[in-house]
This record gives structure tokens, C-alpha cells and sequence, in this order.
């Protein structure tokens, strides 16, 4: 309104620029008819869909199968299922060191450790969280968008934020020091390192749960805390035979949802951690697949690609699952 | 609801009143060790970015960022680091020529005799508050992070404004018109939301070096357009608008377009405000993809770059933390503004 002039110079030029997109669309329609113009909007979305997604997973079926190093599919040679097969071959699985592809399954067991504590801290600081901002509680609008703050950092700045936080000369050993315990290099220990990435992810994610669950909590119909509180029920009473019973859905919805995030942890840790330090500590699948396609100069696509289709099979199993808990949930 | 209440009685409301319980005064310590547990490392973070290279590394470290204050001397070329001096008793602020073991060497700044000889024991450096604005003019400048800064607003613009339209587009076929294979292309779309980019990022580089778009912005932005999300979010949103409205523009003989673009989507507004919001942070924060995509620097967005600048540079906080306060800077304005339509969307949809 301030600028009547400029809204008006750029409404005229959307105008001119609709009005040539227009003219082929409406000759499209003149020569096609009315009925097939919505395979005409659909079209962009369909190509796209087509070329970088559809089109990618059948790519990867087929390059899982394939060796060498070459890019497109003419370079590279058929193997069958040998990629699979060094992927899997192991005397312990219990001991990545004794497989074929130890840092494979080094990356295996880390995502496994990870996506338990990962899932169940988690699950806990949410519904905690959750349950408290479901109080008739003053100020909840300022703590639920206080926790939901870090869901929409980037996991570059939220790794590079904690790593200062935990540096050498970071606030958290000048508090240590404070409190007299000799200063640690976190991110340089193995179970510390570790710790602080879940610590991290925990940190990142547990507002967009919070947030789900609290949703659900506020879904729970208000005469059913009525009747419990006309019956006396003691809050704990309230909380096992209500509260959760009926957001038993939703939980497991958020459960499985938390797994098929976790499983594909990578950004945040990969920076945090310096690419997966100390050592192997914290490299997880996503990093595996990522350093045989794209780090140095390894270029192993095919691998890669076989890596890719193992976790996809995970990942969708538990899809599926999820499919399956929102239908029930439906009926 | 909480108008013209009183600081006090806003803070020690409770559910019952005049009883503060276990549960409300534990609800309270879990509600601000969370805020303050968000807080902490974001505002340290935010302080020492305005911290000079020289301070930043002191340990332990100081909480506002202060350096140590210099003054020129006459007599003397280089200036001089100012000291709080105890001698006999009183406190002086002096300039210090020299240092030698134990002993320093001060002279008074404002009038300069021959150097005193002081114990350092009874010397501190005088620091005052400093922003070291270098910190963010230096990487804008001297390294390439105003590149990195346009690629990341040119990338996150055009991606914006080309899955308002794709999806909108896709959103109007599949709320508007009945036609054979609807449901089945509806269900196609849906469906790929089930498969996340780190099961196909593989061969998703290889598609965008087949189609030529390696190493380029539009590498990024054309294969995040196409959005299930977003068509989802935008159809159940056109499903509200009565197709009445259509049939009278079809009585006055509109092309299905301008019914498009003269009626649908001006009524879609709000929901494609929330897109927009969304689509926004989604390529403002992208990490994976451009990481893969894009390999030499002057392609790189302010994600990549930052990543790539903290290996190099390592030791260099004080430029790192700058860059990462810049990046963070515009989502939290947008958040602070839009917090309600973020988080009803996210609570309406489930999506992130």
C-alpha cells in the first residue's frame, strides 16, 4: 500500500509474463479439450517425479548389481550379487573387524547403538515435555516454540554451534572447571563423543515430537480427566489408565517415525565429529554410502548403491509398519 | 487469557489455587532447564562470535566479548597494551614498554617519563567491551563467503517460487478435475514420500550428471521441486474451495489457466504461505544434497561452505561462529514472526 507504484509495476509485469505462459496453455486446451487439461498441470510434477525419483530407484536396484568404477551403466561390468556379498560376508557379525567390509558393519552396529539410546531419549524428553506443556500451564505457547526453535536450524550450524560448546576452551569445560573437574577434549573420546551425538540429536529433534505428541495429548477428549477427577483418581492413576492408554497411537506413530529418521542419521553428527571421529567412532551407514560413492577418489558405486538398497529394504519394512499402526488407528 | 496479570501472579499461577505442588514446581525446573538447555549453546555461540581471534581461544573464557585496550604512546611506534597497576597502595592505569621475567616495564600514557619497574603480580590488563565486527566482514570480503551467500539466496528464491508453482499446478489437477488414473497418480505422488534422499542419493547423482546439471545451482534446485508435501498440503487445501466458483467462470468462458491463476490460487493463499515458509527453511538448511552435487567453490551454498571453510580453517573461530550466526540469523527472524504458522503447520500435517 506503502508503494502503490512498485505493486503496480510488478503486478503488470506478472501480468505480461502469465499472459505469455497463457497463450500455448489455452491453444493447448482449444486443441485437446477441456478434459485432458489436467494431465497438462499435472505434467511438470509427473517429469519431475519421473526423472529424479522413480527413474533413481531403479538405478540403484540395477547399479547394485554392477562393479567397476565407471559412471553410466555401458562402463560398468555385471556382477551379479557380488557387491551384496561383500557387503555380508563375515565370520562374527558380532566383530566388524572379521568382515569382508569391516567398516560396513563398524557403521552397522554404530547406527544400531545409535538409534536405541537415540530413540528412547528421545521419546522420553518429548512425552515428558509433552505431558508438562498439556497442563493448564501459563506461558505454553512461549516453551513450545522454545523447543521447537532447533528443528528449523540447519545441521551444519546446529554441529558447528555444539562444537564450540564443547571445545577445549569451550562454556562447558569452563563450567567443569568451575566445579573443579580437569578439562576433557570431548569430541576426541570415544564414549563421549558418542554420548554428545545422541545428547545432540536429542537436542535438534525432540520439538518436532514434542510437538506431534502434544497434539494428541490435547485430541484426548476433556470429560474423560472429569470423570476421573469426580472418581478421585490420583494423578499417577489419570496418567497409566488414561493419558497414555489413549495416546498409545499416537506414540507408536512417533516411535517408528523417530526410527526411520534415526536410522538415516548423518548430517549433524558428520559435522560434529569431524567426519565420523575418533577414529570410526561415529561413522553410520549414510556416511559409509556417502564416502564409497562420492569421498575421495573411491568412486564405488556399486557398493554404494547395494549399501543403499539394504537400508532402503530397512527403512521401508518399517514404513510399512507404520502404514499399518495408522490404518488400525483409522478403524 | 494471562492480560493484566501481575509478573508474580503469572509466575506462581498453578492448577489448584493457592497450592504449589511437587508436580507444578518440577514441571517448572524441567520447563526452564529445557529453555535454558536450548539457549546456552546458541547465545555462547552468538557472544563469541563477536570475540577477536585473540580472545576467543582464552580459557577460561570470559562471557562478553571484551579485548584488551591499546593506546599509542608518544615516543614510542607500536602502540602500547594498557595495565591497572597497584603501586603504593593506589591503582593506575599505565601502558606497558616492556616486560622482563617478573618485572614489567610501565609508563604513565598521558605523561610519559622514564618507565617505572613493576612486579607483574600487581598488574591486570584493562579490557573494555568489543565487537569485533571483522569477524563478519573479513569471510564476506577476504574469503568467498558473499558468494556462498548469493548462491544460498539464489538457490533458496528459485526453488521457492518454482514448487509454489509445480505443486500448485499438480495440487489444481488433483483437487479440480475428475479423470481416469486420478487416484492412482495421486497414491504415485504420496508415495514418494516414503522414499528419503539417502536411499537414493546414489543414483540421484548419477541422473543429474546424465541430465548435465552437475556442479551447477540448478542441480540442486530442479530435483527438490517436485514436492509430495507440497501437493498434498496444497490439494486438501483447494478441496475447500466450492467447485461452484469454477463452474461460473466456466459459464464466462475462462480458460481452465486463468481459472487457475485468476481464482484457485489466490484462494489457496494461505497455504501456500505455509509451503512457502517450509520450502524456504528446507533449502536455506539443505546440507546432503548440494554437499553431493556441487564440487568446486564458487558453486558452493552457505551450508557447504561453512562446512567446508571449519576443515580448513579449524582453528579460526571466530570466523566460523560469524558465518554460522549469518546462516542462522534469517530463520530465527522468521520463526519469531511465523512461529504460529510453523508450528500449526508442522502439528497439522506431520511434516518437518
Amino acid at each position: 500500500m506503502s508503494t502503490p507504484k512498485a505493486t503496480d509495476l510488478g503486478g503488470r509485469a506478472l501480468d505480461f509474463v502469465m499472459g505469455v505462459v497463457e497463450a500455448p496453455i489455452n491453444g493447448f486446451e482449444r486443441l485437446m479439450g477441456r478434459k485432458r487439461m489436467p494431465y497438462l498441470f499435472l505434467a511438470p510434477n509427473l517429469i519431475l517425479f519421473g526423472i529424479f525419483t522413480f527413474l533413481p530407484i531403479a538405478i540403484a536396484v540395477g547399479y547394485a548389481f554392477t562393479g567397476g568404477t565407471g559412471l553410466f551403466v555401458s562402463e560398468r561390468p555385471f556382477v551379479g550379487f557380488d557387491n551384496f556379498r561383500q557387503l555380508l560376508q563375515c565370520e562374527d557379525y558380532l566383530r566388524p573387524g572379521s568382515c569382508r567390509e569391516s567398516l560396513f558393519w563398524t557403521a552397522v552396529w554404530n547406527t544400531l547403538w545409535f538409534v536405541g539410546f537415540n530413540v528412547a531419549a528421545t521419546l522420553l524428553v518429548a512425552l515428558v515435555t509433552a505431558l508438562i506443556l498439556n497442563r493448564a500451564m501459563a506461558a505454553r505457547g512461549f516453551f513450545r516454540a522454545m523447543f521447537f526453535y532447533p528443528v528449523l536450524l540447519s545441521p551444519v550450524v546446529i554441529g558447528l554451534i555444539w562444537k564450540w560448546f564443547l571445545d577445549r576452551n569451550g562454556l562447558l569445560n569452563a563450567f567443569l572447571q568451575m566445579l573443579g573437574v580437569p578439562p576433557e577434549i570431548f569430541l576426541l573420546d570415544v564414549g563421549w563423543s558418542r554420548f554428545f551425538v545422541v545428547v545432540v540429536s536429542v537436542w535438534f529433534h525432540m520439538g518436532f515430537y514434542t510437538l506431534i505428541l502434544l497434539a494428541g495429548l490435547q485430541a484426548i477428549p476433556k470429560d474423560l480427566y472429569e470423570a476421573a477427577s469426580i472418581d478421585a483418581a490420583s494423578p499417577r492413576r489419570t496418567l497409566f489408565r488414561i493419558t497414555l492408554p489413549l495416546l498409545g497411537p499416537n506414540l507408536l506413530v512417533v516411535l517408528i517415525l523417530l526410527m526411520i529418521r534415526s536410522v538415516q542419521i548423518f548430517d549433524e553428527a558428520w559435522v560434529l565429529t569431524n567426519g565420523g571421529g575418533p577414529g570410526t567412532a561415529n561413522s553410520f551407514i549414510v556416511q559409509y554410502i556417502y564416502q564409497m560413492a562420492f569421498g575421495s577418489d573411491l568412486r564405488l558405486f556399486g557398493l554404494a548403491s547395494a549399501a543403499s538398497v539394504l537400508m532402503g529394504l530397512v527403512l521401508l519394512a518399517l514404513t510399512l509398519i507404520q502404514l499399518r499402526l495408522g490404518r488400525k488407528m483409522e478403524s | 487469557m494471562s492480560q493484566g496479570l501481575s509478573p508474580i501472579a503469572f509466575l506462581t499461577r498453578t492448577r489448584r489455587r493457592g497450592r504449589i505442588g511437587v508436580t507444578d514446581i518440577l514441571s517448572w525446573a524441567w520447563l526452564i532447564l529445557g529453555t535454558l538447555a536450548v539457549l546456552v549453546p546458541v547465545v555462547w555461540a552468538g557472544l563469541s562470535s563477536f570475540k577477536p581471534a585473540a580472545e576467543i581461544t582464552r580459557f577460561p573464557p570470559t562471557l562478553l566479548p571484551r579485548a584488551a585496550v591499546q593506546q599509542t604512546v608518544p615516543g614510542f611506534d607500536a602502540p602500547l597494551s594498557l595495565w591497572t597497576v597497584d603501586v603504593d597502595g593506589q591503582r593506575r592505569e599505565m601502558a606497558m614498554v616492556r616486560r622482563i621475567g617478573l618485572k614489567a616495564q610501565m609508563i604513565d600514557p598521558s605523561n610519559p617519563g622514564p618507565p617505572v619497574s613493576v612486579d607483574v603480580k600487581n598488574i591486570a590488563p584493562v579490557q573494555r567491551l568489543t565487537i569485533a565486527t571483522e569477524n563478519y566482514t573479513d569471510p564476506l570480503t577476504r574469503f568467498d563467503f558473499l558468494t556462498f551467500l548469493q548462491n544460498s539466496v539464489f538457490v533458496t528464491f528459485v526453488a521457492t517460487l518454482l514448487t509454489l508453482v509445480v505443486n500448485a499446478l499438480a495440487a489444481f489437477a488433483l483437487s479440480k478435475y475428475r479423470f481416469r488414473g486420478e487416484k492412482a497418480i495421486f497414491v504415485l505422488i504420496i508415495s514418494t514420500l516414503m522414499i528419503p534422499l539417502t536411499v537414493v542419493m546414489v543414483p540421484a547423482y548419477l541422473v543429474v550428471v546424465g541430465v548435465g546439471l552437475v556442479d551447477s545451482l540448478w542441480g540442486i534446485i530442479i530435483p527438490t521441486v517436485a514436492s509430495p508435501t507440497g501437493v498434498f498440503l496444497l490439494r486438501q487445501y483447494m478441496l475447500t474451495i466450492p467447485d461452484e466458483l469454477i463452474e461460473a467462470a466456466r459459464v464466462d468462458a475462462a480458460s481452465e489457466f486463468r481459472i487457475f491463476w485468476r481464482i484457485v490460487l489466490p484462494l489457496t493463499a494461505p497455504a501456500l504461505a505455509v509451503l512457502a515458509i517450509f520450502s524456504v527453511l528446507w533449502r536455506w538448511n539443505d546440507f546432503l544434497w548440494p554437499l553431493i552435487v556441487l564440487s568446486s567453490r564458487e558453486n558452493f551454498t552457505l551450508q557447504v561452505g561453512l562446512n567446508a571453510f571449519q576443515g580448513e580453517f579449524s582453528v579460526q573461530w571466530n570466523y566460523i561462529l560469524a558465518m554460522t550466526f549469518l546462516s542462522l540469523a534469517p530463520v530465527t527472524v522468521v520463526f519469531l514472526f511465523l512461529q504460529k504458522y510453523i508450528t500449526t503447520g508442522i502439528a497439522g500435517t506431520g511434516m518437518k
